[in-house]
């Protein structure tokens, strides 16, 4: 009997909750350790980008106004699904050099992270909010709000950990975000859409692209309608410095927190969610 | 008294139904606050290293009284090599001595400066109204004891830093770079070098070029307070001096407060660099006013929204929505308020509107004015007299705009108000939203569910629910959007002066 020829497959973009293909039609190659074909990436585009902001804007009013205690549920069913499906990711790091036992950690770690960023959905607000003493005949309090659509630089080098360890606590915190995922080693970062997908993660929250680094970096740093941009690889001066000159058009916040292990103990942190939230002071008079 | 009894002018002031009037029954003799006790120099040097300075390139600038077009005094312009000298004072103050000074010490040097501004309040009080041209009531009663608070609530948290941080250490950032507004001259300043200082930090200040004159006091103060040398240090000066600030590469964080345009100019000049930030830039406040609010009380609130300082506040309510149904109600309470509003004199006690700033912010006010008028709004001001010297402008009404005129979308930062209506919260809510700012918004109604739903909403950093433009040193604030970035004030304002390790 001749070898069964596998079905390969065929690995797209995640955008508002569907997962099409990039509108430019073009593709890059995406190859093994050993240099050999693994598949077809999407070479996404500034059209692309521009049609996944427009999903996450529309995305932002429902997933900021869902309770913590159900965002926490979400993430911790991200979590959840992530275990469940461990066999597919061990596989699909290996291909990219991953021993079994450093694919093992590297979900491991994953999985944790999730857990981790879903427990705080609920107390953040607790510890980074305030009730302030004003001296005047009012009620003063400082919620945290969340900044709007953040535009996520997902680590090059660290394709499952790392994606997950930037995307979490963003949304935990009510944001939604498009996320470009590592230009080498997209293919983890779809499958964890595939995951996202079928986690209650509502459509548009999480939207992930596939491309070249250098051809996206200016639309993801100059887009008028995303709030906040996110990395945290050491980049270039060039490169830093145009983020931050496009990112002042719109007074974007620009995020940069460089980590090189994320398993490092300051690699998870109720300040990656402070970092994107706004405070919110409400007055009111007190009185009959 | 039957109600056909009534006489028109016989009515009280308040009477919910009457149109208002105060100037028949009473008349307001003069109050002016007598500006004599003020000792005020010809001449202003550079306060660097905790000496007063003479200019490197010995070139001085006047500044004027908006309110009688006078000049007062002249201040010294910082070039390159004076910015660099007060950077270099700043980073040895924060190397040496300012660093050593235990929490608790350096605390204290600012509990005493908070104590001698308290003691010359009244000094700065009408300085800060010759200067900048707002009322005395406002220099003294709000601008001038906020100051003092602000830097007695700072000083507090110089030995308390480690609870502020759940989980980090704070450390002081080195020097600071900043660079306040000609709005809340002495008010920005503080709160600017207070958290600053109770973080463990050295300051370069520069403040605006038409209100110098209580920075330069305020420096005088720090000199007699006995701070170590170098620990404060401001450079006056216009736009150039700013961008030596800016541009000076021992520095490490830059706070400005100001236009979203320079705003936006600075986080470019920054761009590369490690420098730290905070941007508290324009704004374009809504008012929301539902149709089961008190009314009356709404009316005293959108005049102190608008008319506060000449309307020179970036947070102010300079966007009335009012709910359809009550529009007409609202609109002839405001315009009969208006006509109490009495504009003049910055200096006499009874001056609800001072002078605009500067010629130049005057101007610009006018340039709105016009253009209200070309993109086809209802123009309505108050018929009060004003002075025939000075730049004054009356208290101004926009109607029947649309959400997409220039005088809806953009910030005067003058006394100009513009209504448009609603029928639904939905509506408002998307109206109030649809500016590229965010820092601060209003909102009236009876209903407790209806604030917390509609503040929800706001995409703003500010929410004043049935009252307007109070601040507080304990009270964190800042914008959304391209209202800037951070927040001063409170718990949040320390953030912005440490690093978290």
């Amino acid at each position: 009997m001749s070898e069964r020829v596998e079905i390969q497959k065929t690995y797209k973009t995640y955008v508002g909750g569907a997962f099409p293909r990039s509108e430019s039609g073009h593709y890059y190659k995406v190859v093994d350790s050993e240099g050999d074909f693994l598949a077809n990436a999407c070479r996404c585009t500034r059209k692309d980008f521009r049609d996944a902001v427009k999903v996450a804007r529309s995305a932002f009013g429902g997933w900021s106004s869902r309770s913590a205690y159900n965002r926490g549920q979400i993430l911790y069913r991200i979590g959840e699904m992530l275990e469940n499906r461990r066999d597919q990711f061990v596989k699909e790091l290996g291909t990219i050099g991953f021993t079994k036992e450093e694919a093992d950690a590297d979900i491991n770690a994953s999985i944790d992270r999730l857990i981790y960023y879903a427990g705080w959905t609920d107390k953040y607000q607790q510890v980074f909010g305030s009730v302030n003493p004003v001296a005047s005949s009012h009620f003063n309090f400082s919620l945290l709000d969340p900044t709007g659509v953040v535009s996520i630089l997902a680590p090059e080098n660290s394709p499952l950990l790392g994606l997950v360890s930037v995307i979490a606590p963003v949304i935990a915190g009510g944001n939604v975000c498009v996320v470009h995922a590592s230009e080498q080693y997209p293919l983890p970062a779809i499958s964890f859409a595939e995951i996202l997908n079928s986690s209650d993660v509502p459509g548009g929250v999480v939207n992930i692209l596939t491309g070249i680094r250098s051809e996206l970096v200016e639309h993801f740093s100059s887009h008028m309608d995303v709030n906040a941009i996110f990395y945290t690889d050491s980049l270039d001066k060039e490169t830093k410095t145009m983020i931050d000159e496009l990112a002042s058009n719109n007074v974007k916040r620009v995020v940069k927190k460089i980590q090189r292990d994320w398993y490092e103990e300051d690699a998870e942190s109720p300040y990656f969610i402070v970092d994107f939230q706004e405070t919110k002071t409400t007055w009111h008079p007190v009185g009959f | 008294m039957s109600e056909s009894t009534i006489k028109e002018t016989t009515y009280k002031p308040t009477s919910p139904n009457s149109k208002l009037d105060f100037a028949s029954l009473w008349e307001y003799a003069p109050a002016p606050e007598s500006p004599a006790k003020l000792k005020i120099k010809n001449q202003y040097q550079l306060f660097i290293d905790g000496k007063f300075q003479k200019p490197s390139k010995g070139r001085y600038f006047k500044s004027v009284n908006p309110a009688t077009e006078e000049e007062i005094t002249e201040f010294a312009e910082a070039t390159q090599k004076d910015v660099d000298k007060a950077v270099k004072a700043a980073r040895q103050a924060f190397e040496g001595e300012w660093s050593s000074l235990s929490p608790k010490s350096r605390g204290k040097y600012i509990y005493r400066i908070a104590r001698m501004l308290q003691e010359r309040a009244r000094e700065f009080a009408i300085a800060e109204s010759m200067d900048g041209g707002k009322p005395i009531r406002e220099s003294r009663d709000v601008d001038i004891p906020l100051v003092a608070a602000h830097f007695f609530y700072y000083a507090g948290w110089a030995d308390k830093l480690d609870f502020a941080f759940p989980g980090k250490k704070p450390e002081p950032l080195g020097v600071c770079g900043q660079i306040i507004p000609w709005n809340f001259p002495l008010l920005m300043l503080a709160w600017k070098i207070a958290p600053a200082l109770a973080c463990g930090n050295t300051v370069v200040l520069k403040p605006a070029e038409t209100t110098s004159l209580t920075a330069m006091m305020f420096a005088e103060l720090v000199q007699d307070a006995g701070l170590p040398a170098g620990v404060v240090n401001i450079v006056t000066g216009a736009g150039q001096t700013g961008s030596e600030i800016v541009n000076h590469k021992d520095i490490d964080k830059i706070a400005f407060t100001g236009s979203t345009g320079v705003g936006k100019i600075i986080q470019k000049s920054l761009a590369g660099t490690d420098k730290k930030y905070t941007l508290e830039l324009g704004g374009k406040g809504a008012l929301i006013l539902f149709e089961d609010a008190a009314i009356d009380q709404a009316v005293e609130g959108i005049i102190n929204a608008i008319y506060f300082n000449q309307g020179h506040v970036c947070c102010a309510g300079s966007r009335l929505l009012v709910q359809e149904n009550i529009a007409d109600k609202v609109i002839l309470k405001l315009k009969d308020r208006l006509e109490t509003l009495i504009v003049g004199d910055p200096l006499d006690k009874n001056t609800d509107i001072g002078a605009i700033n500067s010629k130049q912010q005057f101007e610009t006010v006018n340039s709105y004015l016009e253009l209200g008028v070309e993109e086809g709004a209802d123009v309505y001001q108050s018929k009060c007299s004003i002075p025939d010297s000075g730049y004054f402008i009356r208290p101004t009404l926009f109607t029947n705009v649309s959400q997409s005129n220039r005088i809806v979308q953009e910030e005067i930062f003058g006394p100009a108000l513009t209504v448009q209506t609603f029928r639904t919260a939905d509506e408002a809510i998307e109206k109030a939203n649809n500016t590229p700012f965010g820092l601060a918004g209003g909102v009236w109604t009876d209903k407790g569910s209806k604030i917390f739903r509609v503040g929800k909403g706001l995409r703003s950093g500010v929410i004043w629910a049935n009252t307007y433009n109070k601040f507080d040193p304990t009270s964190p604030f800042g914008g959304y959007k391209e209202s800037g970035v951070g927040r001063e004030g409170g718990l949040h304002g320390l953030a912005a002066y440490v690093n978290l390790k």
